[in-house]
């Protein structure tokens, strides 16, 4: 009996897959929300150029021109051309999709990381918790971008590995954000009776506190993105993140920036994209946490 | 109270022995032979030989991690394999260099921050709200080595208003006492001194605040609009206070505990995040200080150096917590 | 450029006003203020000067800080031109050439079998801690040097193993004993003639300290240094300041000029060019080839080169396919169009390479003609050595910009495209500065970018060092394309035993044909590092070396 009346009090609680309930609303709140659609508009758009960037541009991204160095913006080179002569504008657009492509599979690792671990922190508590969140507190001492520099100088310099990077120092702020969404879900009665009932730990995990922590989860994620394009840009600007000629954006920054007397244009436009598509992710962020998490909307 | 100050200083004695430990291992796990660094190119093997001996990095790891332990229970925090001068020597100017630059960008952040953050609050959904929480959400997703460089670029090159680097004007001594430059030029009487140290602050003082600055701007707007539907404030409009300062004086109250929440998360990371602001301006802190040394595999720079900059970053953290608790009544430490 | 400024301006000051509101007026103080301050402080230094010769505070920017300045301690170039100025040599070198002339020595000779060299002093010359410069200092410093027994030979002195053959009781060793025959007469004693001798002593590292001083400071001598130098060591403010004072008893009449020196530290290029465009400093090293221009444009700066005595190459690893087979080597020499990189990446500052040493330096060769640039043939070469339709390949470039490769990873870029047009397709690879030297030094990679920088201006120092069998071993191997050949080896072997220099040259001659014959390397550019300075910079002439010495330098009204 109190199975079945377990399985309902939650599906229309939190079920994400129902079609009706608070995911509804919050869709309808998100849609209202300006800035929101402010930031999935610019997300979309840097999609599209990454998508479609074969399409839009008939320059080939690392098609060098000797002759044609540092050139300004111009009708056959929209943004201009960089030190080896090459159309900036395919640069950037291609670039558009290292960034993308970084900022989700780091958020991706730390986010699958350190929720598990956050989950086996709040939910087996005691020393397991004792443990991880001492190892919590440890990787957050560390000021973040001294810990990822240490990281990638032990696994050489690349674009893989700033990714790896950046996913290990950001696993505590997903864990540390999981490990209270679960110490406050335990005490529900539901898990409660499930735990009575003998249901199996995995189960309980899986079918009931996970679904359950998703709404932050989300909201962490669209920000932790944010962080992750700055982040691998800051990498890339130290010469630790993509290596050239990867039209990655902070990468081009570190070659262009001994052009900025000459050709400011070479400076100026990667560095306006990474805050764009950056602003976009903090903008969705923040109207998904208005629309997910009503207690916080004013 | 001093029960909770107490045990939060031995909690910090396996955080940091835990640290030691990662920042050690981490280093040894770096590529790159500490003695290839240091002679470079024109290393002969038997000198490489030497060298190697002399630095003790034929002893196994675990020797090596409990000299370094010992050490630094004695306050030893090593000599610098690069420049063979007495780390807790060598970083004391550097530090200092890096706490002024962080505590006047700070300054920047908070002033700047919650005055733009009270009034957008307080004319709500007016264009001065709009345009400042539009450039605080900007502020936050700056890349600041860029930011930097912009501003280099605009002050200091095409309108030549403000220097571009460094702490001081080199051609005008200033006479060192705390290497606090803005201290020693008021100690020591020096104003035009002053004013060029202020001048330098500037730019990378901006750079370095931007971020901060946004966030404690959002922070405090949604903690003022919290407290500007609370009675009190009703209560005061009613009586006919005038208006401004009753929202003011309020708001500064209200707006100090996310300024202190902004203030301790983030002063660990202007910490570290000033090595590209440093590197950027030529300010020499203790940022670079590391960074470099982490390109000349000095390893002994590399693991106090974290050390120092992670304890300095979880003391803050502690401080900020006792005035949460000395702020706020509501929070009881047991 | 204006329409540039214009929009980032506005950026910014919309972002600022909004930010501060009303705030924003005590930003906008600050400019005009702040411009007359700096113009008034320009003012003062012109006329600081004490009352004799022109004075002045000459501030120097570069990209990195000293590491010590015990010049025998040390072999960054970052500390070297430091301690050039706080210390002398025995022998300097002749204005912007690598021949010797006296300094703290005034005469020497030389006996018949080339084993003993006899030295006399300068008198009356004084450390700047009031002691006397004699025979004894000389002694001493020698001996700290070379004597892993010597009380004061605390840590490393890489320079005097590495130019004399090891250290006392090292079976290379070459100097066998350094006496003194009277207070201003010094003795050298040689296990064998070694040619480069003489300009191995006019080298930096080589200064002559103060015995005094260094008892005195034992191993912070770094910190504390005394010499006898044009200026006198004032303050060190680690990562961003040196300052040097003039040496008012400077044994040489008239000089030094200057009240005071200061190397100031600006790590990013640009921003070290900003600052001597706003005046901040006077003199830069590490100007970016692609602000050349900008420099010579500017009436109120004035470049200044510095003579190349160094050599950017490409090694080819000779003991992997198919760099083995000499065909190959030669058509990639004749693959990369050398000049096109220096009109690229050196702002047309250097000359295009032919031989591995630089043209500066006795005994250049210039009588070899270089492989042309001519990707047909050296299509047609490939095909010969069996390789028709090219091959797969690696090729290596160091991270970070040095003297003689200014931007390495574009000029790899480039490199990458000259080679797929004669089909081969190499990927670039990169590894962190000190990695980079081990793996190159175990010979890991394949084709690899790498360059050296002089030390005494001796061709022996390029040709032994970098293609010798001898130095063709890893882990360490200076010759890193594992060039092995015993004709070269005899030559080289036999010129370091000679001490004249014209039979010497005569066999380096030799040498750079047979090096050319089998091609290990490509050799790209001689770099002419370029310097900027105020335009008023009067008589100062940057050396080969690196290490600049300003005891005459001045600025004009």
């Amino acid at each position: 009996m109190s199975q079945v009346m377990l399985e309902e009090t939650q599906k229309t609680a939190v079920d994400p897959s129902a079609a009706s309930g608070p995911w509804r609303d919050a869709w309808r709140r998100l849609w209202r929300h300006k800035s929101a659609i402010a930031g999935a508009l610019i997300i979309l758009l840097f999609i599209l150029l990454a998508v479609l960037a074969p399409v839009i541009t008939s320059h080939p991204w690392d098609g060098k021109d000797l002759y044609n160095r540092l050139k300004p913006p111009s009708s056959e080179n929209w943004l201009g051309t960089d030190g080896l002569g090459r159309d900036l504008f395919t640069r950037l657009i291609y670039g558009a999709r290292i960034s993308l492509f970084v900022g989700f599979f780091a958020v991706m690792g730390s986010m699958v990381v350190g929720s598990l671990m956050g989950i086996l922190a709040g939910y087996y508590g005691r020393w397991v918790d004792m443990l991880i969140s001492r190892i919590f507190d440890i990787m957050l001492a560390f000021p973040s971008i001294l810990l990822a520099i240490a990281i990638v100088a032990i696994l050489g310099p690349s674009l893989e590995n700033a990714i790896l990077a950046i996913a290990i120092v950001n696993i505590p702020t997903f864990g540390r954000l999981v490990r209270s969404t679960v110490l406050s879900i335990k005490e529900e009665d539901y898990i409660m009776a499930a735990r009575a009932q003998g249901m199996k730990d995995a189960r309980i995990i899986f079918h009931h506190i996970l679904p359950n922590s998703t709404a932050p989860i989300i909201v962490q994620a669209s920000l932790g993105i944010a962080t992750a394009i700055l982040e691998a840009a800051a990498l890339g600007f130290l010469g630790l993140g993509a290596q050239p000629p990867q039209p990655e954006w902070g990468t081009m920054l570190a070659e262009s920036k001994d052009y900025i007397q000459k050709a400011p244009w070479t400076v100026v436009f990667p560095g306006l994209c990474i805050m764009l598509t950056v602003l976009g992710f903090n903008l969705m962020g923040d109207g998904l946490r208005d629309a997910l998490d009503p207690k916080m909307k004013q | 109270m001093w029960t909770y100050i107490a045990r939060r200083l031995l909690m910090l004695i396996p955080v940091l022995f835990g640290m030691s430990l990662i920042v050690f291992s981490i280093i040894r796990a770096i590529p790159g032979d500490p003695a290839r660094a240091i002679l470079g190119e024109k290393a002969s093997d038997e000198a490489l030989a030497q060298l190697r001996e002399e630095l003790g990095l034929n002893e196994p790891w675990y020797i090596q991690y409990f000299h370094f332990l010992g050490d630094l229970m004695r306050g030893d925090l090593g000599v610098s394999i690069r420049t063979g001068a007495e780390i807790a020597e060598e970083i004391g100017p550097f530090l200092a260099a890096t706490l002024e630059l962080t505590f006047v960008a700070m300054l920047i952040a908070i002033f700047v921050g919650v005055n733009a953050g009270i009034i957008a609050a307080w004319k709500q959904a007016t264009w001065f709200d709009y345009i400042s929480m539009l450039i605080a959400l900007i502020g936050v997703s700056m890349p600041v080595f860029w930011l930097g460089l912009m501003e280099q670029w605009v002050f200091a090159k095409e309108l030549q208003l403000l220097p571009s680097t460094g702490r001081y004007n080199v051609r005008e001594p200033i006479e060192v006492v705390t290497h606090f430059y803005v201290l020693d030029t008021i100690i020591t009487g020096n104003w035009s001194g002053l004013w060029d140290v202020v001048k330098h602050l500037i730019l990378p003082g901006i750079a370095l605040g931007t971020i901060p600055m946004a966030i404690i701007a959002r922070m405090t707007r949604s903690s003022m609009l919290e407290v500007m539907k609370q009675d009190y404030i009703r209560t005061a409009r009613a009586k006919g206070l005038n208006e401004f300062w009753v929202n003011y004086k309020h708001a500064l109250k209200n707006a100090f505990i996310p300024v202190l929440t902004v203030v301790g998360l983030q002063t660990g990371l202007l910490l570290g995040g000033a090595v590209l602001t440093e590197t950027i301006f030529g300010w020499p802190g203790i940022g670079r200080y590391i960074y470099d040394a982490i390109t000349y595999r000095d390893y002994p720079v590399i693991q106090s150096g974290i050390l120092v900059v992670a304890t300095i970053f979880v003391l803050i953290n502690l401080i900020v917590d006792l005035l949460y608790a000395a702020v706020d009544p509501r929070i009881n430490y047991k | 450029m204006r329409k540039w400024l214009l929009v980032v301006l506005s950026v910014f000051l919309a972002m600022s006003m909004a930010l501060v509101g009303c705030g924003s007026t005590e930003e906008s103080s600050t400019p005009a203020e702040s411009g007359q301050q700096e113009g008034n402080s320009e003012t003062e230094t012109g006329s600081t000067g004490e009352n004799e010769g022109q004075g002045g505070t000459m501030v120097f920017g570069r990209g990195a800080d000293s590491k010590s300045l015990d010049p025998s301690q040390v072999t960054d170039g970052e500390s070297l031109a430091v301690t050039k100025n706080i210390f002398d040599t025995l022998l300097d070198y002749k204005g912007q050439t690598t021949q010797v002339e006296p300094a703290l020595a005034t005469e020497w000779e030389n006996s018949e079998d080339g084993l003993t060299w006899t030295f006399k002093l300068r008198e009356g010359v004084k450390f700047h801690d009031g002691t006397d410069f004699n025979a004894d200092a000389v002694v001493f410093n020698f001996e700290r040097w070379m004597d892993p027994e010597h009380p004061y030979h605390q840590g490393n002195f890489p320079y005097y193993g590495y130019m004399f053959g090891g250290y006392k009781g090292d079976e290379g060793h070459i100097i066998e004993e350094v006496k003194k025959v009277d207070d201003y007469t010094v003795e050298f004693k040689l296990k064998r003639p070694l040619g480069p001798f003489l300009n191995n002593l006019a080298m930096s590292p080589f200064g002559i300290a103060s015995p005094e001083a260094v008892k005195k400071y034992g191993d912070k001598f770094g910190e504390n240094p005394v010499g006898t130098g044009p200026f006198v060591f004032k303050d060190w403010k680690k990562n961003d300041t040196i300052t040097l004072e003039k040496n008012a008893d400077y044994w040489m009449e008239g000089a030094p000029k200057l009240d005071r020196l200061i190397f100031k530290v600006i790590p990013d290029n640009s921003a070290r060019l900003t600052a001597l465009q706003s005046g901040e400093i006077d003199l830069m090293i590490g100007l970016n080839p692609d602000d050349v221009e900008a420099v010579e444009s500017d009436s109120n700066l004035k470049l200044f080169k510095r003579p190349s005595m160094n050599v950017g190459y490409l090694a080819m690893n000779t003991e992997k396919e198919p760099f083995d087979n000499v065909q190959v080597r030669r058509a990639i020499n004749m693959a990369i169009n050398k000049q096109a990189l220096i009109d690229a990446f050196y702002g047309g500052l250097g000359v295009p390479a032919k031989n591995p040493m630089p043209p500066s330096l006795w005994g250049y060769n210039d009588s070899i003609e270089d492989y042309e640039y001519n990707p047909e043939k050296a299509k047609e070469l490939l095909a010969e050595a069996g390789y028709p339709n090219g091959f797969k390949t690696e090729l290596w470039a160091m991270p970070n910009p040095r003297p003689y490769m200014p931007q390495p990873q574009k000029i790899a870029a480039a490199v990458q495209a000259d080679l797929e047009k004669i089909g081969i397709d190499a990927e670039i690879i990169t590894h962190e500065w000190t990695p980079y030297l081990e793996k190159t030094g175990k010979g890991e990679h394949t084709m690899a970018f790498l360059g050296w920088t002089g030390d005494n201006g001796d061709p022996d120092n390029f040709l032994y060092v970098l293609l010798d069998k001898d130095n063709a071993k890893g882990p360490d191997a200076g010759n890193i394309a594992f060039y092995k050949s015993d004709e070269l080896h005899e030559l080289l072997i036999q010129a370091q035993q000679l001490s004249d220099q014209a039979e010497r040259a005569e066999l380096y001659m030799q040498a750079q044909e047979i090096i050319h014959e089998d091609a290990p390397w490509v050799p790209l550019v001689h770099s002419t590092p370029p310097l900027a300075g105020k335009a008023t910079i009067q008589d100062f002439a940057p050396h080969p070396t690196g290490s600049d010495k300003f005891t005459h330098v001045y600025f004009s009204e």
